[in-house]
């Protein structure tokens, strides 16, 4: 057969069964650290097991890694079957894939051992920064280059998602970078003071609105129509949603940053542009939900379905918080609290996880040439774990972070705190073990999840068969 | 920022804002080519691997509007607050203006509700509950960076429980101390001194306060100390509080007593700096400060201290 007119799956397996290996290990550590939150000696005085080293492993392994990997895998499965055509390059495919394993790599090594540019989300040290943007250049030619070679001329919705993603993240994570080496380790930012906060915020919160936002719609966009063997609900809301999302997003970032150096008129202007946010965020929802009516009765039979609405909800109610807590009102009591970390796992575990958990469930047997997973009864633990764990984890943080807020405000007669630091911090203790409890839940169903998929392949034929192009349909 | 940058932010604004509401308002009034699919539904006519397609619904009414509101919204605070560049906003907020406000009203309250407590003299205020209480929660927040929040000092930083004060111990005194600061002056006497000789004095002053040392090195080091250390510290060791020359026989250092950590104080000076807290704290706090520090001093000694006087 024309290997051209085959589907290239070998690259999307290869990420897909990396995306549940590091999602293992990123949530492991982020256990960890959790503990080590509630007993301080269990780092034991080993400086790379300290909580500073490994909270930016947690976060680079659980974004990047296990994230991203789900972003590859998916974005090059859609990308082929939507295009028909075979994804361009394979050896810039495979290239991508060794590439971003070895980024992942170098992070597990060189972040415990202290290495750090010191930019949150963008900790990796010069060299890895370097290979991560050849990596993502790599990646962009071959998504794009798929679809110059597509064989219908309309670009499905989820390949916008995809393709913004992918363009974005370029420039964000290149401008955020830009930096002068001072030794093979350690170099200096070209920006500084205020300027250099502005633009950290601005690529830290384009990297929530593009990576963990743009991506995973892309990755909503096909596996949820797919699942449920419904039409997308609208095509007018998906344009009007995309360009307005895309858009307004590049705006936002002056909200982390609120009370601070930042002049007051780039402050507002955060403010007001992350409320505008609101409803193109919930745009997304809607055409994801609203896609599924008309298969509601497959919720009662389908954990995987179940995976996706779940995970469209938590991403309506963290993207309606999130404007919330960006007025600056609301982000006096709010920010430096654990409501903010509270507000992140209700978007990295409920919604980025479970979608991406969603469509890998869908994604694992056909690039298997199986017809299902191994076992429902098992996506279906695995859903519930999911779901509690993410419910008690947001919950804790919620009532840490409002208390935190109150108490750290609360003042005496005589103008000083009320509270010390170390008195509000006995009082989170209980918070910080249900955030634990939360947390191994939601990591015990990640184990399911790799015994299920172990199980799946042992059934799966010996030799897989190369799935061939589908012509497209003439409608 | 410049006229340019005024104009540039305003403009990129307002322009963008109306393109966005423009995205809203044209995509829910295009014509979208249409087809149908099997179960009668409009659909765009497009489709994708196999089975994925796209309807044609309209924009949920409220969606749209939500969105419109926002936009409201921001307009109305953009009018409102700085935003637009240079433009201050109609209400002139400011978050340094805020800061300053909410500064003057704290401080005028603050003294309204202390000025009794600020009248009374230091003496009846340092066995006063609340002048106590309240001087602890500042010395909490404002001095325990470097005394410790139990008061007890570290190196560096003087013990404040015990009853040894370089810069003296009456009322007045300690009141000087904290309100107007301190500035020690112990120069370095490395460059005057053989190293021998710095060590010789180290060990005498260790004799001074009653430790058992080699005798010879002690009374060489003697000769030393009467000529160049007894002018600040005195020809017994007991110091002088006019000068901040702490007291050689009392075994209490604020830099360490061991035979290294004197050498290393006579050879390199030392200079230790308390900050003076008059503009810092203003009157009525630091009163309040002192107060809480005399409440510290050991009751006996204070009473011994009392019949001195």
């Amino acid at each position: 057969m024309n290997q051209s007119a085959t589907y290239n799956d070998r690259v999307v397996r290869q990420f897909a069964v990396m995306t549940v290996v590091w999602g293992i290990v990123g949530m492991l550590v982020g256990v960890w650290i959790a503990a080590q939150l509630i007993w301080p000696s269990m780092s034991m005085d080993i400086p790379w097991l300290s909580y500073g080293r490994l909270r930016p492993l947690h976060t680079n392994a659980v974004i990047f890694a296990f994230g991203g990997s789900a972003l590859f895998a998916t974005s090059y499965y859609a990308v082929q079957r939507t295009c028909h055509a075979r994804l361009f390059a394979d050896k810039l495919a495979a290239f991508t894939f060794w590439g971003w394993q070895t980024v992942i790599v170098g992070a597990a090594i060189t972040l415990p051992m202290g290495l750090t540019m010191g930019r949150e989300y963008a900790e990796l040290i010069w060299p890895l920064a370097i290979l991560v943007a050849l990596v993502w250049v790599a990646y962009a030619i071959v998504f794009f280059g798929t679809i110059v070679q597509r064989k219908v001329k309309h670009i499905y919705v989820a390949n916008w998602f995809f393709g913004a993603f992918i363009l974005t993240v370029a420039v964000l994570h290149i401008v955020n970078n830009l930096a002068i080496p001072t030794s093979l380790t350690h170099s200096y930012p070209i920006y500084s003071g205020t300027v250099d906060a502005m633009v950290q915020w601005w690529y830290g919160h384009n990297a929530v609105g593009f990576f963990l936002t743009a991506g995973f719609l892309g990755m909503m966009y096909y596996f949820v129509p797919k699942q449920a063997g419904r039409p997308v609900y609208s095509y007018r809301l998906s344009i009007v949603h995309f360009w307005s999302l895309i858009a307004i997003y590049m705006w936002a970032g002056p909200h982390h940053l609120h009370y601070t150096a930042l002049p007051d008129w780039v402050q507002s202007l955060g403010m007001v542009f992350s409320l505008i946010l609101l409803a193109p965020s919930w745009g997304g929802m809607i055409n994801g939900i609203m896609t599924l009516s008309g298969a509601w009765h497959k919720l009662r039979t389908d954990p995987i379905l179940r995976f996706m609405i779940v995970a469209l909800s938590f991403y309506g109610m963290s993207t309606f918080e999130g404007p919330m807590m960006s007025i600056k009102t609301v982000n006096a009591l709010s920010h430096y609290t654990d409501w903010t970390i509270g507000h992140v796992h209700s978007g990295a575990l409920g919604w980025v996880a479970m979608i991406s958990i969603g469509s890998l469930y869908t994604l694992f047997p056909r690039i298997l040439g199986l017809k299902e997973m191994y076992s429902t009864r098992l996506i279906e633990w695995h859903f519930w774990t999911s779901t509690i764990g993410t419910v008690l984890y947001i919950v804790a943080m919620w009532i840490a972070g409002v208390m935190q807020g109150l108490m750290w405000r609360t003042f005496n007669d005589d103008g000083t705190l009320t509270y010390t630091f170390i008195e509000v911090l006995k009082l989170t203790e209980p918070y910080y073990l249900l955030r634990l409890l939360g947390g191994m839940i939601f990591l015990s169903g990640m184990f399911i999840m790799a015994y299920n998929l172990y199980r799946t392949w042992q059934t799966a034929p010996s030799k897989l068969q190369a799935v061939p192009v589908i012509q497209p349909a003439h409608a | 920022m410049s006229a340019f940058w005024h104009w540039y932010v305003a403009a990129l604004t307002l322009v963008f804002i109306a393109i966005m509401v423009w995205l809203f308002i044209s995509t829910g009034k295009a014509k979208v080519s249409t087809g149908q699919n099997e179960a009668g539904e409009e659909t765009t006519g497009h489709v994708w691997d196999e089975d994925l397609a796209e309807l044609n619904n309209p924009m949920p009414r409220w969606w749209l509007w939500l969105f419109y509101i926002s936009v409201i919204f921001a307009l109305a605070y953009l009018v409102l607050y700085p935003g637009l560049g240079r433009f201050d906003g109609t209400l002139g907020w400011s978050s340094s203006e805020q800061y300053e406000q909410e500064m003057v009203v704290a401080n005028e309250s603050f003294e309204t509700r202390f000025q009794a407590l600020a009248n009374e003299p230091l003496e009846t205020l340092a066995s006063n509950e609340e002048a106590i209480r309240v001087g602890r929660n500042l010395f909490a927040h404002n001095c325990s960076t470097c005394h410790g929040s139990d008061a007890r000092g570290a190196k560096g930083y003087p013990n404040l429980t015990d009853n040894h004060w370089i810069w003296g111990d009456s009322t007045d005194q300690i009141w000087h101390s904290i309100y107007l600061g301190r500035q020690a002056a112990m120069p370095g006497f490395g460059a005057a001194l053989s190293d021998q000789d710095v060590t010789r004095v180290a060990t005498y002053v260790q004799q001074l306060a009653g430790l058992d040392v080699d005798q010879t090195m002690a009374a060489a080091g003697k000769k030393q100390y009467d000529m160049i250390c007894s002018a600040c510290h005195g020809p017994q060791g007991l110091g002088n509080p006019m000068l901040g020359a702490p007291n050689l026989t009392a075994g209490v250092y604020t830099y360490g007593g061991s035979l290294d950590e004197i050498r290393h104080t006579i050879r390199e000076g030392r200079n230790g700096v308390m900050p003076a807290q008059k503009d810092l704290l203003g009157e009525t706090r630091t009163k309040l400060v002192t107060a809480y520090i005399l409440s510290l001093r050991p009751k006996l000694d204070t009473d011994e201290a009392l019949s001195r006087e």
